[in-house]
């Protein structure tokens, strides 16, 4: 009773602000809609039973992606009511595809039914007695521990990326020079001089 | 109240999916509300597996669905790592100008 009640709630959240994301006119708020329909999509998540990945949903994205989204939406001097111009025109033809969309997932929705084998065919059945990260931990690092090598390939493939594509130089800017530090020998750096008293050492 | 199943979930997932693709029609000029709409749907996508996985004890859908978090990640960092370039060579983010990146 309590979790169904839940669920409608943490759905209804999440599309609400899904359909907010899209439609509302400053970015700052379309973000901050998409860190609430990411909070609720954990919600449910926590009601099917992964809490990893609920909790994984909530430190990724709105701990880190989310807030990315609004660093850059911050930093970019745009302004924003003119990128909204065309949203009118394009209204139809994007709810006539919407539509057309959701008729056809809905028919397969209809139309859909578990094969009866499905039991039978199951890649890493949950194992029993087990929290969900035991189980999963388990899973990812037996059965599926290449594919979590090459994840973490991706990630720091993207993060080298990042910081390849944003990454200048500014020219004029004095820069501290390692081996020109390191070289600096006896020879360049000293040099004697002899100065009678009162005289100092004025060119 | 009734009871709650499979279908509910992969309900949800479905609107959450059309709606990600009615923001990526109807945003045509704004690349962040593209990239969000990007993201609203992986979630969605995430939510199918998680639901599946749930309902049949397979846990393979949960690691894909860790995958799938994983490249949304990244491609969320890149994406807007090359909207960060571009803002700074056209000094405004509308796509209609991005074919200008042809040679």
């Amino acid at each position: 009773m309590l979790a169904s009640l839940a669920f409608w709630a943490f759905s209804g959240v999440a599309i609400l602000s899904a359909l907010m994301v899209v439609i509302a006119r400053n970015p700052v708020r379309s973000v901050l809609f998409l860190i609430l329909a990411f909070i609720s999509a954990a919600g449910l998540f926590v009601l099917l039973g992964a809490e990893f990945l609920a909790m994984l949903l909530i430190v990724v994205y709105v701990g880190a992606v989310a807030v990315l989204f609004l660093f850059v939406v911050m930093m970019l001097d745009v302004d924003f009511a003119e990128l909204k111009q065309g949203f009118l025109s394009y209204l139809p033809l994007g709810g006539l595809i919407a539509i057309v969309l959701a008729i056809e997932l809905a028919m397969i929705g209809m139309s859909w039914q578990s094969a009866p084998q499905a039991e039978a065919l199951r890649a890493a059945a949950m194992p029993e007695g087990m929290t969900n990260v035991e189980a999963l931990g388990t899973v990812i690092y037996d059965q599926y521990v290449y594919f979590f090598q090459i994840a973490g390939l991706v990630l720091l493939v993207a993060m080298i990326g990042a910081i390849v594509l944003t990454l200048r130089h500014k020219e004029g800017v004095k820069r501290q020079s390692v081996t020109a530090q390191v070289g600096r020998d006896r020879k360049t750096a000293v040099e004697m001089l002899d100065i009678k008293p009162g005289q100092g050492i004025g060119e | 109240m009734m009871e709650i199943g499979l279908g509910h979930y992969l309900a949800v997932a479905a609107v959450l999916f059309t709606i990600g693709v009615f923001g990526i029609f109807v945003n045509r000029k704004n690349v962040i509300i593209l990239l969000m709409s990007i993201e609203l749907i992986l979630l969605s996508v995430n939510i199918n597996l998680v639901a599946f996985s749930s309902f049949l004890g397979d846990l393979a859908g949960q690691v894909f669905a860790l995958f799938v978090l994983t490249v949304a990640a990244a491609e969320a960092a890149v994406g807007l790592a090359i909207l960060v370039v571009f803002f700074r060579n056209r000094g405004d983010i509308s796509v209609e100008g991005v074919n200008l990146m042809k040679g």
